[in-house]
């Protein structure tokens, strides 16, 4: 079991070291000189010359580098080019929007998609299965801001029961700023939860075909026990891995909804930054989302381990 | 053993009709057997004859697509046609089944505690703690080693041929009335097969069950059961007892089947026959007799309609037409 | 839909005495999401197909004095903001997504396909390399690729290509691997070997042709993923740039309008979603077509 976890762990740490390699050569080695970008081809030389060592980029390529790990470890990402302030402060107070928007919407996708999963697959080839399938077939054609858009027509311009877009914060209490998560939140969860449903209908369907569920109706369990008792948690594992994925599609998803709604998040702070030329911010911000993604697929391995009782003993 | 003289079970023209992806297919036809406390039945025949579809018939579980007609009668009470909360009340309780594939029937997630426990849990209604002492006794009995430390081990962690005594304390648990078991030894080596086989003959004996025993194997049948059927395109075409039906098979696909079967101790070189022609489609099965396509003595009236069966000995029934030549033949050329 | 059984009944058996491929055909037309998925993608190939040759007004001349307008016999879905004629700009943004949706595929389909041969030919630290590079590909979605390189090297179509077409390398990568692998299992391959054959033969000449049907499969439902990410990406203005004309682009500029012509958010949307549905239903079809064995319940 520890063995695993540890082997798992080594490949993490590996995974967000190539991960930092890649993103740190895309936007800070290969772009030449930032401080040329931030100023213009017009701007004069000296003047370049003078912001590339106050940002410290004339320092060699992996003085740099560990540099920007080295700060990754203690929370000091340098500061923004374009502001001057901390870089960890200005993702920091984004973060307060990303994240429960993230959670949110995975928490709406996972109750959706189990619940129409188990329906369909227990009432295979009923007429409920076949609209709701049909359902989740579209829903997966459906592009997320798209869908977005159609909620705002909906629920802010025709019934004006929600705003369209921005964000109350968390200040008033909770309720506010959930209130303007609503609409974004459900708008990524629908079609990533179309998706899982599909995943979960089949891989509930394949365990249903195992030889252990008529062993288990052979000892007298009724159809509903052994759906839950016996079944669900066998089909668990393709459903999490999915689920593991679909977190990254979740995350870069907040990046478009955020501009949908025009929430002042990552994603719009990732769009700022480009916009200002401002490199460094794009760095760290791609760099916690990759590390958010590859840190969930992480946990989704080790919870097999806690699952599947097959997994412990073979890596012991 | 005891000797009532009613049935136990009594199976009356059973038939199913399954849907396949080819179109509905009549999988079994015209099956009928009375089965008194404590015997025990065989039935053999190629794999796709029907045989663990009537096994699952008795067991209620058949696909919901699937149309069961005919009797099935536990101890007098109609099986056919019971609710599933019913049947659920009967599975595991009083009818019992072991599955071939010991590596599958198993949850790969549960330990096998919980498993053989779940069976006395819901029929008995016994706490958790005496299903436990219970279990530990069963899979004692079953002779899996050191039961009490293994209890809370997973199925992965066990043998085919361990994991095969775990299905059987399952399937006994509750101390069932009868005992379905299919082809319970095929998945196994060979070495482990004979033990098997021993333990359920034992635990049958023990405990006053019956059994019906499906098998592709003459040997495993002609060993372990008192009475056998032998089933071909979804039809019983012999039956009687073990012994009546060896010495004098009378049916050409008996025969067939019995030449088929590879011996021990063969010269050198001899071929195995084979049965010319494969088993018929279940979905356009033939007008008349199932085995006619293949048979070395048909006729043209063979194949206008299903023979009827034809009473050639005590208890010893042959459905086929040509019996007569048949079974001249046979004479002689048969040996255990 | 039939419901599998546990019956010995050979279900993958083609009827006797048809050639496989009027069997094919006839078997496809009877095919509901097939038939619905090959509808529905011709509508949106031959829309793109049409703009090539007339388009009932300019999509790219800018007329103010006619913004705005409802739908009429003369702009059949009414102009946006500029003037221009909504039904010309879904027909020439049909065939900018196809566009960046066959060249991303293509790219994906590429190296995908030849790193997933290469891992199942040669398998041990080449597999694993191959893999591992993958998955981390796959914790890459195409926006972030997206947003990196528009950091770097500006927004533009080639940019949302390229992001697209390097996220869609890994699920080819494993599709291919994957199945390469079961084709290599056969007996046929090492009857192959066996008649001294190296694995670059063996693989183009055994492994490829058997594993066609299932990249078939995957390209087309990658195409429809293609089709999401272009939109996504040119929306939010980092793929195809103003004055091409693109459905994502004109949902972004839809959306500044929603209160006065909320219409025009909807025709774009709608045109991703037909073309996405299509390929989609398509590619489920040809699953079901191709091979039935893989025709269960995915």
């Amino acid at each position: 079991m520890s063995l695993f976890i540890l082997r798992r762990i080594l490949t993490l740490v590996a995974t967000l070291i190539a991960a930092s390699l890649i993103i740190f050569l895309v936007l800070d080695a290969l772009p030449g000189n930032a401080a040329q970008m931030l100023m213009g081809v017009d701007a004069s030389p000296d003047a370049v010359r003078a912001l590339t060592v106050k940002l410290g980029l004339d320092q060699p390529l992996t003085y740099r580098y560990l540099l920007w790990i080295k700060g990754m470890m203690v929370g000091e990402l340098g500061n923004s080019y374009v502001y001057g302030t901390p870089v960890a402060g200005l993702i920091a107070e984004r973060l307060v929007l990303t994240v429960p928007l993230a959670i949110m919407s995975m928490l709406i996708t996972v109750v959706l998609a189990l619940a129409a999963g188990i329906y369909t697959a227990a009432n295979h080839n009923k007429l409920g299965d076949v609209g709701v399938m049909s359902l989740t077939q579209v829903g997966i054609a459906l592009p997320n801001f798209w869908f977005a858009i159609l909620l705002i027509l909906l629920f802010a311009v025709k019934l004006q029961w929600l705003s369209a877009g921005g964000f109350a914060g968390w200040d008033d209490g909770i309720w506010p700023g959930i209130r303007s998560l609503l609409l974004p939140s459900i708008s990524l969860a629908v079609v990533q939860a179309a998706i899982l449903a599909r995943v979960t209908r089949s891989a509930v369907l394949e365990v249903l075909r195992e030889d252990f569920v008529r062993t288990a109706r052979a000892k007298g369990l009724g159809k509903r026990e052994v759906l839950w008792r016996h079944v669900l948690r066998n089909a668990m594992i393709p459903v999490m891995t999915v689920m593991g994925l679909q977190f990254a599609n979740l995350l870069a998803g907040t990046i478009v909804i955020e501009n949908v709604f025009y929430l002042p998040g990552l994603g719009r702070l990732i769009f700022q930054s480009i916009a200002n030329r401002d490199l460094i911010v794009v760095r760290n911000c791609v760099m916690l989302l990759a590390a958010m993604v590859v840190t969930v697929n992480f946990v989704v391995d080790v919870l097999y381990a806690f699952i599947d009782p097959r997994i412990k003993v073979a890596n012991l | 053993m005891s000797h009532a003289t009613a049935p136990l079970i009594e199976v009356r023209d059973l038939g199913v009709r399954l849907n396949t992806s080819r179109g509905p297919a009549q999988a079994v036809r015209g099956v009928s057997f009375a089965l008194r406390r404590g015997e025990t039945l065989g039935l053999v025949g190629e794999s796709g004859c029907g045989k663990s579809v009537t096994a699952l018939a008795l067991m209620g579980l058949l696909p919901d697509s699937a149309v069961v007609s005919g009797s099935v009668r536990l101890d007098g009470a109609e099986l056919v046609g019971l609710s599933d909360s019913s049947y659920c009340k009967l599975r595991g309780n009083r009818i019992s089944m072991i599955f071939q594939e010991p590596m599958t029937a198993l949850n790969p997630m549960h330990t096998i505690g919980r498993q053989v426990a779940e069976p006395l849990r819901r029929h008995t209604g016994c706490s958790a703690a005496s299903a436990r002492k219970e279990t530990i006794a069963l899979l004692d009995r079953v002779g899996l080693p050191d039961a009490a430390k293994r209890v809370d081990a997973y199925p992965h962690q066990f043998s085919g041929g361990q994991r095969q005594r775990i299905t059987i304390a399952m399937a006994l648990a509750c101390q069932p009335d009868v005992l379905i078991a299919d082809e319970p030894t095929t998945a196994l080596d060979v070495t482990i097969q004979g033990q098997i086989l021993d333990l359920i003959a034992d635990l049958v004996e023990e405990r006053g069950m019956s059994m019906i025993l499906i098998s592709h194997d003459l040997g495993v049948i002609a060993e372990n059961v008192q009475r056998m059927m032998v089933m071909y395109g979804g039809t019983v075409v012999e039956s009687g007892a073990t012994d009546a039906v060896f010495m004098r098979m009378g049916h050409p696909y008996t025969q067939g089947l019995f030449r088929a079967r590879p011996r021990l101790g063969a010269r050198k070189g001899t071929r195995l026959k084979t049965i010319a022609g494969t088993v018929p489609e279940l979905a356009d099965l033939p007008a008349g007799c199932t085995f006619a396509d293949r048979c070395g003595i048909v006729e043209a009236r063979c194949r206008v309609a299903l023979p009827a069966a034809v009473g050639v000995g005590a208890g010893h029934d042959v459905r086929c037409l040509r019996t007569d030549v048949s079974m001249a033949d046979a004479a002689g050329a048969v040996r255990v | 839909m039939s419901a599998p059984l546990t019956v010995p009944a050979d279900s993958a058996a083609i009827a006797p005495g048809a050639s496989p491929a009027t069997g094919f055909w006839r078997r496809a037309l009877r095919h509901r999401s097939f038939v619905l998925g090959a509808a529905l993608s011709l509508l949106v190939l031959g829309a793109a197909l049409l703009s090539l040759v007339w388009t009932p007004w300019s999509a790219y001349d800018i007329d103010i004095a006619s913004k705005l307008h409802p739908p009429s016999a003369a702009h059949w879905l009414g102009t946006d903001v500029f003037g221009r004629d909504i039904v010309s700009l879904l027909l020439v943004g049909a065939r900018s997504t196809i566009m960046v949706g066959v060249i991303a595929v293509g790219i994906g389909l590429t190296f995908g396909v030849c790193l997933g041969l290469i891992a199942a030919a040669r398998k041990g630290w080449t597999e694993e390399l191959i893999m591992r590079m993958s998955d981390f590909t796959f914790a890459f979605p195409a926006v972030l690729s997206a947003i990196m390189l528009a950091a770097v090297v500006g927004p533009g179509m080639l940019t949302s290509i390229t992001a697209i077409g390097i996220f869609q390398i890994p699920t080819f990568v494993r599709v291919t691997r994957g199945s390469a692998n079961a084709v290599w299992a056969r007996e046929f391959i090492l009857a192959a070997r066996a008649a001294g054959k190296g694995g670059f033969r063996i693989t183009i000449e055994h492994v490829l042709p058997n594993i066609l049907s299932i990249l078939i499969v995957q390209a087309t439902i990658q195409f429809a993923l293609a089709i999401l990410a272009e939109a996504a990406l040119s929306y939010l203005g980092l793929g195809t740039q103003p004055p091409q004309p693109s459905w994502g682009r004109m949902l972004n500029d839809a959306q500044t309008l929603l209160f006065q012509s909320p219409m025009l958010a909807v025709y774009p949307g709608a045109a991703i979603a037909i073309a996405v549905l299509g390929l989609n239903l398509l590619g489920d079809g040809l699953r079901d077509l191709l091979d039935p064995r893989l025709a269960r319940e995915r």
